[in-house]
């Protein structure tokens, strides 16, 4: 019915009006299954390729024809165009936000250049980790030196520097590490943060004190206490933001306690300051102060600085007592510069730690918990001695990379060259195989350290979780401690009354006495 | 990541770390356009770099002309200049790979050792495996605490090359996401690139729900009737990464506003997807130490 007519048939209008509205009217017709007629499915498909004019348009036939016939989204279904609101909106916020950091602060229009300025060459220290190959792009790392600008424009600070970036499973985290100038510390904040939690935590004491008259345990387990602000592992504070642009949060400082139980778990980070941590061994803190502690531990471990760039103070060299490491350095004004080459060198001799190791308690100066029981006399002085805990030491202060124990039998640094083809002006690149993302490089005498992982040591090993303490055992039951009830009433008159009979029997005996009432 | 714009396309995984250098990107773009022709690939693909101790090594991927499949060819370098394919990694080659643990050194002719004490209990025939770690040839003493138990030493080595290959090829099985659209299939069975692929939407692209495997789907059938009466035949052929076993293995986010959506892998740390939504902008990198995170589940 539908075969291709021959010009001679032509000659009656009338069957090829009925033959011509038949096949029309079969194109019309609409599908049982999907509501489509064939005639506006062509129309539609050709009127696209038409407009579109692909290559090959013969071949790409079926994509459009598929396309045509997928549901489309009603105009009037809200909802893709009110996510696509939300999403257009969230990027204009986060833009203008970021706008903000690109403003020049008030009276910076009169450039005076301060000697020290507290943010260093951003741009530069940009340039050389791209040609080290390690951190972020070049766009990322200006609004970075941007956002430094701004917390230095908001806290008074003497020196500020971009640690580096920590991945989280839902945001991440960008950190900051800053000096307060000396005597402008904000201690408000963070003493009153703990001064409330150490109140709250007194007065839940008490109220369980009031509560129960159990006996409480005499022995009392010394708390490490936290190292003062600009010692050992609080020398420095850091702040942290999700986003550039958005507002820094101070991070609070490190307790022993934290740094050990840090060392024990391994843990994702989510992006959220607040979040709780759940673990075994319970981890003392939320979030953010894992953060802190795993901050704390990259920075004891990775932070590294040609040798001879740092040098101790002299003064300090001089009040050395026996056991006291000098702890504090300076900048080598007459520092030379150390060849690529040499940095470079797997032998690692050329680079030194500039911040302290971390002991296995915590802390970066040994505490003895002795110390805290001076009150108590004690009897035997030999016994005390003997008691005496051992002080843990740990790698000085400077010491060169070349003391670092191995990991797994490897060397725990890896040294390279950025650039194999010119090495004349090539930059010397350090990364750590301990600490997977830290990575150091140094070029005459501009050197910096980075972070950007996720904040986890490696370990060849799978993690194992610390095992549960065994169940303690139970006291051995003795029928001298065993709990008995107390006899009822009705027992004791039944024992009285057994006892009286037991009375009347031997009195009877006597004969003094009359059963009878008479 | 297309090596077409690979000076371009590296720089949206710039916020998650992966930065190539000038030198390295200007030798990649000379090399890679003589290895596309040499081999007369159709697609080259950076796939990214595995980190050794001494040396790095940088890896790309071609499909042939004429796509077959997911059929690719892996080719490997440690100064971007010079490439050596690698040969595809065999069912065995995978298994042995899984065993052995420890960084990638950077030396290809490298041989890793290891020595699988296996102990079988006389009383089940089922053999118990406990893996002793070692690298250098060391005997390991035998300890014979119980009579019953034999004791069974294999030792199993594999060359760094191979490792490599093997270790790449779990990668991709495991990761190599592509939004949900990308590929077609169509009636004849043949896989090819949709045309008229115009990105994800923005609320689609925020959900795992619209990336899949880019791989032989594996469970893809076991769905029910329900779902797959929504599926779209053409389009949803290959495994949804919102089902990968543990859930939560995969990070997304979004970064500059949404308007670029970043995909970690928390698996094989080190893998990063992007996508930018409403336009074609997609690929995938790996910059890693080549090892799997087996501590994922103790660290959700």
């Amino acid at each position: 019915m539908s075969a291709l007519r021959s010009a001679s048939d032509l000659s009656s209008p009338r069957i090829i009006d009925s033959q011509y509205v038949d096949e029309k009217s079969f194109l019309y017709e609409t599908s049982t299954v999907t509501g489509l007629n064939l005639y506006d499915h062509l129309a539609r498909v050709l009127t696209k390729i038409l407009n579109e004019k692909p290559q090959n348009a013969a071949d790409v036939f079926e994509d459009y024809s598929r396309n045509e016939k997928r549901p489309k989204p009603a105009p009037s279904s809200r909802n893709a165009s009110v996510a696509d609101e939300v999403q257009s909106k969230t990027e204009l916020a986060l833009a203008e936000i970021q706008e903000k950091l690109f403003s020049k602060g008030e009276g910076e229009d009169d450039i005076e250049v301060e000697d020290e300025y507290p943010i260093p060459n951003i741009m530069e220290l940009s340039f050389f980790f791209e040609q080290a190959g390690i951190g972020l792009n070049r766009e990322e790392m200006f609004r970075v030196g941007m956002a430094l600008k701004n917390l230095t424009e908001n806290h008074p600070l003497e020196h500020a520097r971009f640690w580096g970036k920590i991945f989280g499973i839902e945001d991440n985290y960008l950190v900051a590490e800053v000096e307060y100038r000396e005597g402008d510390e904000e201690e408000d904040e963070d003493d009153a943060l703990e001064e409330v939690s150490e109140e709250q935590e007194r007065q839940e004491a008490e109220e369980n004190e009031e509560e129960d008259d159990t006996p409480k345990m005499v022995h009392r387990v010394s708390v490490v206490p936290r190292e003062e602000m600009r010692t050992g592992a609080n020398k420095k504070t850091y702040f942290v933001c999700n986003e550039l642009g958005k507002p820094w949060t101070r991070l609070p400082h490190v307790t022993p306690a934290q740094i050990v139980a840090a060392r024990k778990i391994k843990k994702f980070f989510t992006g959220r300051l607040d979040a709780p941590i759940t673990s075994y061994p319970p981890f003392p803190g939320n979030e953010a102060n894992y953060l802190r502690a795993q901050i704390a531990r990259i920075s004891a471990g990775t932070h590294i600085s040609p040798v001879g760039f740092y040098q101790f103070d002299e003064e300090d060299v001089d009040d050395d007592d026996g056991g006291a490491l000098p702890d504090n350095f300076i900048i080598n004004t007459e520092f030379e510069p150390i060849p690529a080459r040499e940095l470079a060198s797997s032998s690692l001799t050329s680079w030194v730690h500039h911040v302290q190791h971390i002991l296995p308690q915590g802390r970066c100066s040994w505490w003895n918990p002795k110390e805290e029981e001076e009150g108590e006399p004690d009897s035997d002085a030999e016994e005390e001695r003997a008691d005496e805990p051992q002080p843990e030491v740990g790698p000085p202060l400077l010491s060169p990379l070349s003391g670092d124990a191995d990991v797994d039998g490897m060397s725990p640094w890896t040294t390279s060259l950025s650039s194999k083809l010119v090495p004349q002006f090539a930059v010397a690149v350090v990364r750590s195989c301990l600490w997977p993302g830290a990575h150091a490089f140094a070029f005459g005498k501009i050197f910096e350290n980075i972070y950007i992982g996720w904040g986890h040591k490696y370990s060849a090993h799978s993690f194992s979780p610390m095992q549960t303490a065994p169940v303690q055992d139970e006291y051995p039951t003795e029928p001298k401690i065993t709990e008995v009830d107390d006899p009822t009433p009705e027992e004791e008159a039944a024992a009285r009354e057994g006892q009286e009979e037991d009375d009347q029997d031997e009195q009877d005996d006597d004969g003094n006495y009359d059963d009878d009432d008479d | 990541m297309n090596v077409r714009n690979l000076h371009l396309n590296i720089d949206f995984l710039g916020s998650s770390g992966v930065v190539l250098s000038t030198e390295q990107k200007s030798t990649l773009q000379s090399s890679l356009t003589v290895v596309q022709h040499n081999e007369n690939f159709g697609d080259l693909y950076f796939w990214g770099k595995i980190l050794g101790l001494n040396k790095d090594y940088y890896i790309i991927q071609g499909t042939p002309k004429e796509p077959s499949a997911f059929e690719r060819k892996t080719l490997y370098s440690q100064d971007c200049m010079n490439w050596g394919l690698l040969i595809p990694a065999t069912e065995d080659m995978k298994k042995q790979a899984k065993v052995i643990t420890g960084r990638f050194t950077g030396d290809p002719a490298y041989e890793f050792e290891k020595t699988i004490i296996s102990v079988r209990n006389k009383e089940k025939e089922t053999p118990e495996l406990s893996v002793e770690a070692e690298e250098e040839e060391e005997e390991e003493e035998e300890e014979d605490d119980d009579e019953s138990l034999d004791l069974d030493q294999k030792t199993v080595s594999m060359k760094e090359e191979d490792r490599m290959a093997a270790v790449i090829a779990n990668i991709d099985a495991d990761t190599a996401l592509v939004p949900r659209g990308a590929y077609v299939l169509d009636s004849l069975g043949k896989i090819y690139k949709n045309r008229l692929f115009e990105g994800l939407s923005p609320f689609e692209a925020s959900k795992l729900d619209y990336y899949f495997h880019f791989r032989k789907p594996s469970f893809v059938d076991h769905r029910t009737l329900i779902v797959r009466a929504d599926l779209d035949r053409a389009i949803d052929f290959m495994d949804n990464i919102s089902e990968d076993i543990p859930r939560g293995c995969w990070s997304i986010q979004q970064e500059r506003g949404g308007s670029l959506v970043t995909i970690r892998s928390l698996y094989w740390v080190g893998y990063t997807f992007y996508h930018m939504p409403r336009t074609t902008e997609y690929g995938s990198a790996y910059v890693g130490t080549g090892e799997k995170n087996i501590d994922l589940p103790f660290m959700l």
